[in-house]
């Protein structure tokens, strides 16, 4: 990976839906290569468009947009499909297949990426084993708790070792603790050189790391703060005093 | 290679078990499907057999040919011999003047009046039977104008009115066929397109993932196309019985009228071609219903 080349470009970059609405609104942004990022703002501030034009679900209006040093606009056809080979998804309904079993939800990018079949089980089940779930293999989702739903959803996201990460509100359906497990289980992916970006509206969570925060609001960049932060992984037993001194006067709305 | 291989086959076997889990819908589109192609297939072989009978009525082909009077036993039997070299004639059946008269004496009454003749008033025949082959209407009008046009040759008589126009029914009945061919075949096409886009608005879900995951528009479509495969396998068996089932039904039938024509006639199933093309175009429709769904309604399946 090159350092000098940023993992995610954003150069005056507009996005405005069919409805008219402009969701993203001359936006400039970099996320080096090996950043963890949190994405915040409220619902509508753009955060999940932002993070749908990195997967090519939704396209730029207007700017430019490069992850990885390749404009996304350039990528069609069959290689829109390579590109979010590249990029690993984790989403606040974590979109697991209830009638497969976690193995197969595991391996289904790896299946679609056409890795050999002696390889699938061994990355499976270090996937697995990162997030803590290597005994359920042969669970069916629906036997899993929220938690474990959604750490299954982190391993599938991780299991082709992507450069990126995003993740879409991951801790949205969790309560507290299990929303910071989550978090360490993604800050643990910065640590081995994964970008990883964010987007949660969970203001206290947010606060317990110290890590870059990009807050948009009417799809406008308006605070970019702390960046190039890496600070330590947050045990969840830890009693750590809250890091109040950097983000106490950010304008929070939750 | 090894990969895409083991993939294809586990994309194969997926999509067989999936249909094997809903076996009661799996059967019944199997079954429309096989009626679908049975229909045009059992059709196909009543005309084949009504070809066959055709051939077997070569004896009322015969072509007979009437030599002139001045022409003698042995001048016939050389242009005779000359008949038989020829590729389109199976058989000369040659009767001299003198035989056909010890005939007509024994067999007419007439004997004793003939016996007062001087000479021979019959000619010197030989009836023709010619090479059985497709097209036996042209085959015997070019035969019998070549033949008229002999020195020795006084009549040629023979009756291909009737060939011709059965031959012409069987030709038209064969375009029928071929009518309700495709437009069963496309009805099959549009039975599978269906149950297909059923099958993709039911995997929506799993349709989605697998693209947010980065699976490419052929992988999401294969087991789709799998899918069609079976089903059009399945079909393709499934016309197979039930033309084999027509066939036992109507073979004792055939055979009794067959019998009361004095014929050893006997109804004749789908041939290995015959059968081989029958699973091959089932499974070419149903891979074909299942292209047309995919690439209707799998493009509007985007992750959101």
């Amino acid at each position: 990976m090159n350092k000098a080349v940023p993992m995610i470009r954003f150069q005056n970059c507009f996005k405005r839906y069919a409805n008219g609405r402009e969701a993203l609104n001359n936006l400039t942004l970099d996320v080096e290569a090996g950043e963890f990022a949190f994405l915040t703002g409220h619902s509508g501030a753009g955060k999940s468009t932002l993070l749908k034009l990195l997967a090519l679900i939704e396209r730029p209006t207007r700017g430019a947009l490069l992850v990885n040093g390749q404009n996304v606009l350039t990528i069609k056809g069959d290689r829109i499909a390579a590109h979010r080979r590249q990029l690993g998804m984790v989403f606040q309904d974590h979109k697991l297949l209830s009638d497969r079993s976690i193995f197969d939800n595991v391996s289904l990018p790896l299946i679609v990426a056409n890795t050999p079949v002696r390889e699938i089980g061994k990355r499976v089940r270090a996937a697995l084993d990162q997030v803590g779930l290597l005994k359920y293999e042969q669970s069916r989702p629906i036997e899993l708790s929220t938690g474990e739903q959604q750490r299954v959803g982190l391993a599938r996201a991780v299991v082709t070792k992507p450069p990126l990460l995003i993740a879409d509100e991951p801790t949205g359906n969790l309560d507290p603790d299990l929303s910071l497990e989550v978090m360490n289980i993604l800050r643990r992916f910065q640590e081995v050189g994964v970008t990883v970006l964010v987007a949660s509206h969970n203001v206290q969570l947010i606060e317990r790391f110290k890590a870059r925060r990009i807050h948009l609001e009417g799809g406008r960049l308006v605070e970019d703060m702390g960046k190039s932060v890496m600070p330590d992984v947050v045990n969840v037993d830890e009693d750590e005093p809250r890091e109040k001194t950097v983000y106490q006067d950010m304008p929070l709305d939750e | 290679m090894k990969t895409w291989i083991t993939r294809h086959l586990q994309t194969a076997i997926g999509s067989l078990g999936r249909l094997a889990q809903q076996p009661g819908s799996t059967l019944l589109t199997v079954l429309v499907m096989g009626i679908a192609l049975a229909l045009p297939a059992s059709l196909n072989v009543l005309v084949t057999n009504a070809q066959l009978v055709s051939g077997n009525w070569d004896r009322a082909l015969d072509i007979t040919v009437y030599f002139k009077q001045s022409v003698d036993e042995t001048t016939a039997k050389h242009l005779v011999d000359t008949l038989r070299q020829r590729k389109d004639v199976k058989a000369v059946q040659f009767i001299s003047a003198g035989d056909a008269l010890k005939d007509f004496k024994e067999h007419s009454g007439f004997g004793s009046a003939l016996e007062a003749l001087t000479s021979n008033p019959l000619p010197q025949v030989a009836v023709i039977t010619p090479a059985a082959t497709d097209n036996m209407g042209s085959v015997i009008d070019s035969l019998s104008v070549e033949l008229r046009t002999l020195p020795d040759v006084d009549v040629v008589q023979v009756d291909t009115a009737w060939v011709q126009r059965y031959l012409a029914i069987l030709d038209a009945f064969h375009r029928v066929l071929g009518l309700i061919a495709v437009l069963l075949g496309f009805g099959v096409i549009v039975i599978i397109g269906n149950t297909i886009r059923l099958d993709i608005q039911n995997r929506r879900e799993e349709i989605e993932v697998t693209k947010l995951v980065g699976g490419s528009d052929a992988f999401v479509r294969r087991p789709f196309l799998y899918s069609g495969f079976w089903y059009g396998l399945g079909g393709g068996v499934a016309a197979w019985l039930l033309v084999a089932i027509v066939v036992a039904l109507l073979s004792g039938p055939v055979q009794r009228i067959a019998g009361l024509y004095n014929s050893d006639f006997a109804l004749s199933g789908l041939s290995l071609d015959q059968s081989l093309g029958l699973l091959a175009a089932g499974i070419g429709l149903g891979w074909a219903g299942s292209l047309v769904a995919t690439n209707r309604h799998l493009n509007e399946i985007v992750p959101k």
